[in-house]
């Protein structure tokens, strides 16, 4: 149980306002989340216009930003994160299934 | 803007670009007051060729003297490495940054970590910007150097909109900005940034020729304004950045008509009496051991005694070779190196490119302000550049220095060839004096003769004269005009002994006739008074004799009376 806790993924999405690439990129992210890491993610979402000084931190530029906190490195995927393929081989997830 | 200021150009335009200095000495002159406020300004250039640092003192002098507050943008360089960076220049950056005047940030892009999907745009970016303007109030913005989001980002196309979109988002700020970008092949940016910035290109270059690398700037493009177009060399030394504007094409500078001495009484005698006039050029030229460094140093010295600065550079000796050469013929600089009067500046002609050369002596008659420059010898700056560079390099250098009013004594070794009179950077032309001092070969010895070849606005003499330096200094004698011609040295001193043996021939001849004469008139003199004694005998034995007839008849006279009374008496009583 303790080891399931640890593996828990950290996800952040940076976004601005609630553009339609925003949303998008939200909801792929959920989806994706829902079929490969069921019960073991967090997404926390960042609206930059509300807390500008948050973009320093993670070194974002583009909007969306997705960034993978937790587990090690830290990975960033940009963009309204459409394509499937590219958005898990980016995360570094592996597929239930597999 | 608060600090912009309008400049006036010669265009008689309703409202001029209104213009923020950017503090780097010399930059300012050449756009005539900086870079267009609220407009970004492109400065491209290779790699090394001081674009950070430009931009980065843009920041700080804005904030320090200016005080416009200015956002730095790094996307190559981490902001501690950039506040090491420049606490060399004596910036501190921390406390500017505490201080809430400057803000740094650092914007990394690691390709390898992003993964990109779908559409995205970059309002990150605007965010963060957007975030440290608002943070600090800031009035100026870098962006160093924006390329790099071409190399991190593979949407090109989206990169080129977005780049579109942030110009226009930092002209809608009001904010003066300055991107820099690397240089590509043929064109001024490798990824065309030109295109976007189009108000304001400032090229950077770093050449090397001949082994000596120039940095130099060129204001490639500035809309809406006068901009010098040259070249100009620039420096980058513990003060920052200086650019020179060395090209003033103008002729109007201040002139005086005061004199300075040149420290050689003799000399200023051959000048009207007065020596040179302040804040004119003179060039000293002669082969080589004919005493043009000894002419220098006692200008110099003159210089000093009147309590005025001078410096000296010397690309031949090194200062302490030259106070110890001096000392030979009396003169004693090291005592007003210590007065601090003189400064010496002595350097090797190829540890720079002569741009450099130039841009070191006008720093330092910036910062020293001198009223005479020593020159000793202009003719070795030629190994670091064709003959008519330095005669560029010279003519600039004359222009500055009388805008100064400083007086410049150039020292140029003449070669013994045919064109002898000429001296080899042709700057005989450009200056307002010259001597000239050249070998006299003769009676087998080598002597120097000095001229004045010209000397501008006043009489001087046509003579020749021989130059001697002795132990107590330096003398200027006039030559023997003799029957073989112009004699010097030996043969001129043989020549005056020779005068003064006849002259004393000449005087003793001329005392035996008088002792001669003067005897005869004695004797005569003695001859008269001896006829004088004869005469006055003979008259007293004229006198005498005359006298006593005198006597006798005065005596015959009175016996006769007594007679004839004595015969009355006796016959009166017949009666």
């Amino acid at each position: 149980m303790i080891e399931q806790e640890n593996d828990t993924w950290e996800l952040r999405l940076y976004i601005a306002g609630k553009t339609a690439k925003s949303i998008t990129a939200l909801q792929n992210l959920k989806k994706y989340c829902e079929e490969h890491l069921k019960g073991q993610y967090k997404i926390e979402v960042i609206d930059l216009l509300i807390n500008p000084q948050l973009a320093e931190g993670d070194q974002i530029l583009a909007i969306p930003t997705l960034v993978r906190k937790f587990p090690e490195p830290i990975r960033k995927i940009i963009g309204d994160l459409s394509n499937e393929e590219k958005v898990l081989v980016g995360l570094n997830i592996r597929p239930a299934y597999s | 803007m608060s600090k912009a200021k309008n400049i006036d150009t010669t265009e008689s335009k309703p409202i001029a670009i209104p213009k923020t200095y950017t503090g780097i000495s010399g930059f300012d002159q050449i756009t005539g007051g900086g870079v267009p406020t609220g407009r970004p300004t492109l400065i491209c250039g290779e790699a090394g060729c001081g674009k950070t640092l430009f931009s980065l003192e843009f920041i700080i002098r804005g904030a320090m003297e200016f005080n416009e507050p200015g956002v730095f943008i790094a996307f190559e360089e981490k902001t501690d490495e950039l506040e090491m960076n420049v606490a060399s220049l004596g910036f501190d950056l921390k406390k500017l940054q505490i201080d809430k005047k400057v803000r740094l940030d650092h914007i990394h892009i690691d390709r390898s970590e992003i993964e990109e999907t779908g559409e995205y745009d970059l309002d990150g970016l605007f965010i963060r910007l957007g975030y440290a303007i608002d943070s600090i109030g800031a009035k100026r913005i870098v962006l160093d150097t924006l390329e790099n989001l071409f190399l991190g980002l593979d949407n090109q196309a989206v990169v080129r909109a977005e780049l579109r979109r942030l110009f226009a988002w930092l002209k809608n700020k009001g904010i003066t900005a300055i991107i820099t970008g690397e240089k590509g092949d043929g064109n001024y940016t490798r990824q065309g940034l030109e295109e976007y910035v189009s108000d304001c290109v400032i090229l950077l270059d770093h050449r090397v020729i001949n082994q000596i690398s120039t940095r130099r700037l060129r204001v490639v493009k500035y809309r809406g304004t006068v901009h010098g177009t040259n070249e100009y060399p620039f420096l980058i030394d513990e003060d920052g950045i200086s650019v020179l504007p060395v090209t003033s094409l103008k002729l109007e500078k201040e002139i005086s008509s005061e004199r300075v001495s040149s420290g050689i009484p003799s000399l200023d005698e051959m000048l009207g009496s007065k020596g040179f006039f302040k804040g004119s050029s003179i060039l000293v030229s002669g082969t080589a051991g004919t005493g043009k460094t000894s002419i220098s140093a006692f200008f110099a010295d003159a210089t000093c005694r009147r309590g005025e600065r001078c410096i000296y550079f010397a690309f031949e000796e090194s200062p302490k070779q030259i106070i110890r050469n001096m000392q030979s013929i009396n003169i004693n600089l090291q005592k007003h190196v210590d007065n601090g009067l003189l400064q010496f500046s002595a350097s090797r002609p190829t540890l720079h490119g002569l741009e450099m050369h130039l841009v070191v002596i006008y720093k330092m008659i910036k910062k020293f302000k001198p009223s005479v420059v020593i020159l000793d010898p202009i003719t070795n700056l030629v190994t670091v550049g064709s003959v008519s560079e330095v005669k560029s390099m010279l003519i600039r250098l004359i222009d500055f220095l009388q805008e100064e009013q400083v007086t410049v004594m150039f020292t140029a070794l003449t070669l013994n060839s045919i064109i002898n009179e000429q001296t080899d950077e042709g700057v005989s032309s450009l200056v307002d004096a010259w001597l000239l001092v050249r070998d006299i070969e003769f009676n087998g010895e080598r002597n120097r003769g000095l001229y004045i070849m010209k000397s501008r606005g006043m009489k001087h003499s046509n003579q020749v004269r021989e130059f001697v330096i002795s132990n107590d200094g330096i003398d200027l004698v006039d030559v023997y005009l003799g029957k073989e011609g112009v004699l010097t040295g030996s043969a001129r001193v043989a020549e005056v002994l020779k005068e003064h043996t006849s002259n004393a021939l000449r005087n003793n001849a001329l005392n035996r006739k008088d002792r001669e004469i003067n005897r005869k008139r004695q004797i005569l003199e003695a001859q008269i008074a001896n006829l004088k004694s004869e005469f006055e005998s003979v008259e007293e034995e004229l006198n005498k004799i005359y006298i006593e007839e005198e006597l006798k008849n005065e005596v015959l006279e009175k016996t006769r009376k007594e007679v004839t009374e004595l015969r009355r008496d006796k016959v009166h009583p017949q009666h």
